[in-house]
């Protein structure tokens, strides 16, 4: 692979290299064909430049275990993640500017991010170039502080409020997701994809336009509630009317999850966009920062509300009729295509309000950010008994905790591969869920 | 860069993904993969997961044993396990659940990989590079260890990296895979895997242990991921994010291309898969000026249209090229 | 087909002698089921408290819509485990209680379903081998070796043939079971059922669907299946098939049997009637309205109808038929 894409670059067609190393798979490419590669023993020479950098917490503590990406000035991109020393490394082989990116998903809890991409300017061949970038907070294992957790206790309340919160941002997601499933069938993978959207969308409202965040969200609402709609009215009615088997649709919503996420890499790039620029503290009894408390607070409020609609108004019961028994639905004289459209429209303004909140609350958002939470969202459904709104709820609070929590022992990503057991170990016991019913045969 | 050399550059590259290790490596994945999802109408959507495993399993053994056969076993052996920690909960249950716990399953095998939890095994993000574990593969090669030979306008060594030796390697191993998986689905065996992929409970009342079989169909299609996971990598690195979620879903491209529940579909449909990206990403390549679509750009471009390609094809062909339009509705 | 010995005048003889009361015993059982309760959240769909089936007879299985018939017959085929763990039932003295649904397949006893369930993206054929038990090209392991099992298939094709000749599915034989029509799905649940040898076959509402001209055909293949030895338990609404054709009935209502007895005499029964009516108060009564007629009476008018109906049903199937040709 690599003998073919140097001779190739010696007759200076680089893009055909991009070409033959996609061939050879996608993920590789990025090593094949591009300048930067991890470089853990980066020595300056003529044709190389070391870009380096340690990350701290505010105590000056090393943060080890974070992924950092650099993409070089053709685009090409490496990961590492920093080590016991909190030091991240990377051999570089052209001039320029690159990206640095820290992953915030894979902070210590208790540690924050205000911008998650930095730009390590002229970096020249045969030098070294060093990267400052800024932390906030402090988590496990650090010195006491008088703002952020101190004991174990402390730590634990902490992750379990961050739980609390994540669980909520799910709830909002997965609701849709599971109202969608309720009545159409879809098991929709694109779901993901619709609260990056809301992220994408809070950072182009806030930080492009300038406006106040909370008229970015606003927005970010009513653009993902609108391709809701759309959604349902160009793809999914027809559908319907076609009279497609659910898991025909399922592959054509991994179809669409597909584009959406290239799409978006198309658009914005592969590295983590902030949706605000000030750094926030951790504070306040349940040690989130301000944007956490505001994310909590509009979740709940937006959940009781959907809660009140689905359960007091006569489209809500509706909607609860058609996800229940979709024929006896229609026989009793409701519009089952108005309501599924209805569903898809709140569904994806949902979706959309979570992917917001989520990019605020992380301070960045990518194009896998609904992707990495997609899992998190069916598990909660799955766990609270697929097609039950109330299921997803509940689900998406014991998957938020269950996440954070174990991130006080597990670094990185692997705490949502904790909930993911936890999906798998429920699913032995409870296959109904918790909340849902078992079917019958014959 | 004129007209004819562009074509000559194109046909060369179209040449190269055709017997590249690569395509071989997908095949295989789509080969098990058509067993679960066209025979028995399993949706197992955590297929790079069993490839992943394979190529981990074979990549450590090797590097810490030398033994490129105790590899083969061990990555076959993983496949099993984890084969059975799956299916044993799950085959039982509703569709969804399943295939809900065969991603789950791939993200948890990703992200173990990708964290460096486990850096010293694994390489974490790093990585597993191809030069600690591809040794004893190139040892076996009866062909010459220096040199490189071309064929038409294909050039490459005769053994080591992505040589000749791989590639007459891995294409073996999809003539011998594709006779397995025929003589498998032609057979009464095959032929209860279909009833269950119809209607399971039908053929549980004429006395068929349902569950077995589909045990049985999980695991052989999840060795057949496991090969292609090993063959995918014996050309490159063993990296966590190389074989994710995409990589799934561009085997069931494939598998959807060429015809689920058919033998050849899934060699089709890789086939012609890998050329069409080549083709597209050299003409976007040459045609489209960088102004517009940037390098990094231009691989993202094709995925686009390979998503949107994956929805037309279920929308409107769900038979692919070779299917049977009314053996494959998809019903339920 | 099993020897069975058959004689349906022993066999009549033999029934008349059964008390015509819930859950008598039957002089040879080939059934026998205990205490099998099933509840759905508050509602109890199934309660039997004790159950005899007569080896080599037709018993009909009756009773209003939501009786629990169908939840009873997925307890005892193992496609759903009763509330209680006190349920016992043996099938030919051996307990399947708690069997997993193909052990009982296995165990010799085969059901069909009441929504029809065709494997329609295979063919008829496909379909019928299916059905086979005994088959090695099954196991995995020797199914790669096809040698191995050629032979066994041949016998079984020309017994899925023969299978089809008698339920008039031979020229359907390569067609896709989708494409098959309601009725003609039920016939082939049937026959492929029948594949396998079954001592009892247990249907589920075998006629519901399905044409008069159909109709009288299966009846007559679920009277032979007897006179071959076969023991047949079925559901059905339609009262003058049941009268026409079974041994013996059985009367479910809210999950409880409350009445058994010959086909003649389990009309009059009070609970029964009580049943039916009960359940049907305040519907159109329409059918049901002959319940409160004398069911010997009618029976009698329905043996001289049917006789003059049969020469006209025979004229009809051909027609059908010719008009089927001429479509395809
Ligand atoms: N899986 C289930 N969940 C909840 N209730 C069920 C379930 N299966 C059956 N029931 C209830 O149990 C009762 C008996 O149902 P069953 O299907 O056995 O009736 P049946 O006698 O076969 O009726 P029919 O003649 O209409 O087919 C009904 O009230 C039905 O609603
Ligand atoms: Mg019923």
């Amino acid at each position: 692979m690599r003998n073919l894409s140097t001779s190739l670059l010696r007759r200076g067609i680089v893009a055909a290299a991009v070409g033959i190393a996609l061939v050879l798979g996608f993920a590789t490419a990025s090593f094949a064909a591009g300048g930067v590669t991890a470089g853990a023993s980066c020595q300056p020479d003529p044709t190389t430049a070391c870009i380096q950098g340690t990350l701290r917490d505010d105590n000056g503590n090393a943060v080890a275990g974070v992924k950092v990406t650099a993409t070089d000035p053709s685009g090409a991109s490496a990961s590492v993640t920093t080590d016991a020393t909190g030091v991240f490394k990377f051999a570089g082989t052209a001039a320029g500017d690159y990206r640095i990116a820290i992953d915030p998903a894979t902070l210590p809890s208790g540690v924050t991010i205000a911008s998650p991409t930095t730009t390590a300017k002229n970096v020249q061949l045969g030098a070294l170039k060093p990267v400052i970038i800024a932390l906030a907070g402090h988590g496990t294992g650090s010195q006491s502080n008088d703002i952020g957790p101190s004991t174990t206790g402390q730590l634990v309340w902490q992750a379990f409020t961050q739980g609390l919160l994540l669980g909520l941002l799910l709830a909002l997601a997965s609701i849709g997701l599971s109202l969608v499933y309720g009545t159409t069938g879809i098991s929709n993978f694109a779901h993901g994809e619709q609260v990056t959207l809301g992220g994408f969308m809070a950072y182009i409202f806030s930080l492009q336009l300038g406006w106040n965040f909370v008229l970015a969200s606003l927005m970010a609402v009513v653009v993902g509630a609108a391709s809701g709609y759309v959604q349902d009215l160009a793809i999914w009615a027809p559908l319907r009317r076609k009279g497609i088997g659910i898991s025909q649709l399922m592959l054509v919503s991994i179809g669409l999850s597909f584009a959406l996420q290239y799409l978006y890499q198309f658009f914005f790039g592969a590295l983590p966009l902030p949706v605000t620029a000030d750094i926030q503290q951790i504070g306040g009894p349940l040690y989130l920062t301000p944007s956490g408390y505001w994310s909590m607070g509009v979740s709940i409020v937006v959940l009781v509300l959907v809660g009140l609609a689905l359960t007091r108004t006569r489209i809500g019961r509706a909607t609860r009729a058609v996800a229940d028994n979709p024929a006896l639905a229609a026989a009793s004289g409701i519009d089952n295509n108005r309501i599924i459209r209805l569903v898809w429209t709140v569904s994806m303004g949902l979706a959309a309000l979570s992917g917001a909140l989520y990019a605020l609350v992380n301070n960045g958002i990518n194009w896998s950010t609904g992707l990495s939470i997609l899992l998190l969202m069916f598990a909660a459904v799955t766990l609270g008994g697929i097609g039950t709104a109330f299921g997803a709820l509940v689900g998406s609070l014991i998957i938020g905790i269950v996440v954070q929590m174990t991130g006080i022992i597990l670094p990185g990503d692997l705490k949502y591969a904790t909930a993911l057991l936890v999906l798998i170990v429920i699913l032995i016991f409870r296959p109904q869920g918790i909340l849902g019913r078992s079917q019958r045969v014959g | 860069m004129d007209f004819g050399q562009f074509l000559v550059q194109l046909l060369t590259d179209a040449g190269g993904s055709l017997v590249s290790a690569v395509t071989a490596a997908f095949v295989l994945a789509a080969i098990g993969l058509n067993l679960h999802f066209g025979y028995t109408g399993l949706i197992n959507i955590g297929q790079a997961g069993f490839m992943l495993l394979g190529a981990y399993g074979f990549a450590i053994t090797v590097e810490y044993s030398g033994d490129f056969w105790l590899g083969l076993l061990v990555a076959i052996v993983v496949a099993i396990i984890a084969a059975l920690i799956l299916g044993l909960p799950t085959l039982r249950l509703r569709g969804d659940y399943f295939s809900i716990v065969t991603i789950a399953f791939a993200e948890i095998i990703r992200m173990i990989g990708d964290s460096p939890a486990l850096q010293s095994l694994t390489g974490g993000p790093v990585g597993i590079q191809g030069f600690k574990f591809q040794g004893p593969f190139v040892a076996l090669s009866p062909l010459p260890h220096e040199g490189t030979l071309s064929l038409g306008p294909l050039t490459a060594p005769y053994t080591g990296g992505d040589s000749w030796w791989l590639r007459i390697v891995t294409w073996g191993a999809v003539v011998i895979i594709a006779l397995i998986a025929l003589l498998l689905v032609k057979s009464p065996w095959g032929r209860v895997l279909r009833g269950i992929r119809e209607d399971e409970d039908a053929v549980r009342s004429l006395g068929k242990n349902v569950n077995l079989v589909k045990m049985q169909s999980l695991i052989i299609g999840a060795v057949f991921g496991a090969l292609g996971g090993v063959f995918y990598v014996l050309s490159g690195s063993v990296q966590a994010d190389g074989l994710g979620r995409s990589q799934t879903f561009l085997i069931y491209t494939c598998l959807l291309l060429g015809g689920a529940a058919t033998v050849f579909g899934p060699i089709l449909g890789s086939l012609l898969y890998f050329v069409f990206t080549t083709i597209l990403t050299d003409v976007v390549t040459t045609y489209v000026p960088h102004t517009v679509m940037n390098v990094t750009q231009i691989p993202q471009f094709v995925w686009i249209l390979v998503g949107v390609g994956l929805m037309l094809l279920v929308i409107f062909r769900p038979q692919g090229i070779l299917g049977n339009k009314r053996e494959l509705n998809f019903i339920g | 087909m099993t020897d069975y010995p058959y004689d349906r005048t022993a066999l009549r003889a033999e029934l008349a002698t059964v008390d015509e009361l819930p859950g008598s015993a039957k002089p040879e059982p080939i059934l026998i089921v205990d205490r099998i309760t099933r509840r759905f959240g508050g509602i109890t769909a199934v309660d039997v408290e004790h159950l005899e089936v007569q080896r080599g007879a037709i018993t009909a299985l009756i009773g209003p819509n939501g009786a629990g018939k169908t939840t009873f017959f997925n307890i005892i085929t193992g496609f759903d485990s009763p509330s209680a763990k006190e349920a016992r039932w043996r099938f030919q003295g051996e307990t399947i209680a708690s069997a997993s649904s193909f052990k009982v397949a296995r165990a010799g006893m085969v059901r069909t379903f009441q929504l029809t369930k065709a494997l329609s993206a295979m063919t008829v054929l496909d379909n019928m081998l299916l059905g086979s038990q005994a088959q090695a090209g099954e196991r995995l392991l020797r199914s790669v070796f096809w040698p191995s099992w050629t032979g066994r298939e041949k016998q079984l094709v020309e017994k899925a043939d023969e299978l089809l000749e008698r339920f008039t599915l031979h020229d359907k034989r390569e067609d896709y079971a989708g494409s098959l029509s309601g009725g003609q799905r039920k016939l082939l649940e049937m026959a492929r059922a029948l594949m396998s040898d079954p001592a009892m076959i247990m249907l589920d509402e075998p006629m519901a669907g399905v044409n008069p001209a159909l109709t009288q055909s299966l009846l007559g293949h679920i009277q032979d299946l007897r006179d071959r030895g076969t023991t047949v338990l079925f559901v059905e609404h339609d009262m003058h098939m049941v009268q026409h054709i079974s041994d013996w009935v059985v009367v479910m209502a809210e999950g409880k049997i409350v009445a058994e007895g010959r086909p003649g005499s389990v009309m009059k029964n009070q609970a029964v009637i009580d049943a039916y009516l009960g359940s049907h108060h305040d519907q159109d009564l329409g059918d049901d309205a002959v319940l409160e007629e004398d069911f010997d009476e009618l029976a009698k008018v329905e043996e001289t109808e049917r006789e003059v109906e049969e020469e006209k049903l025979e004229e009809y199937v051909e027609a059908v038929r010719e008009a089927e040709g001429e479509e395809n």
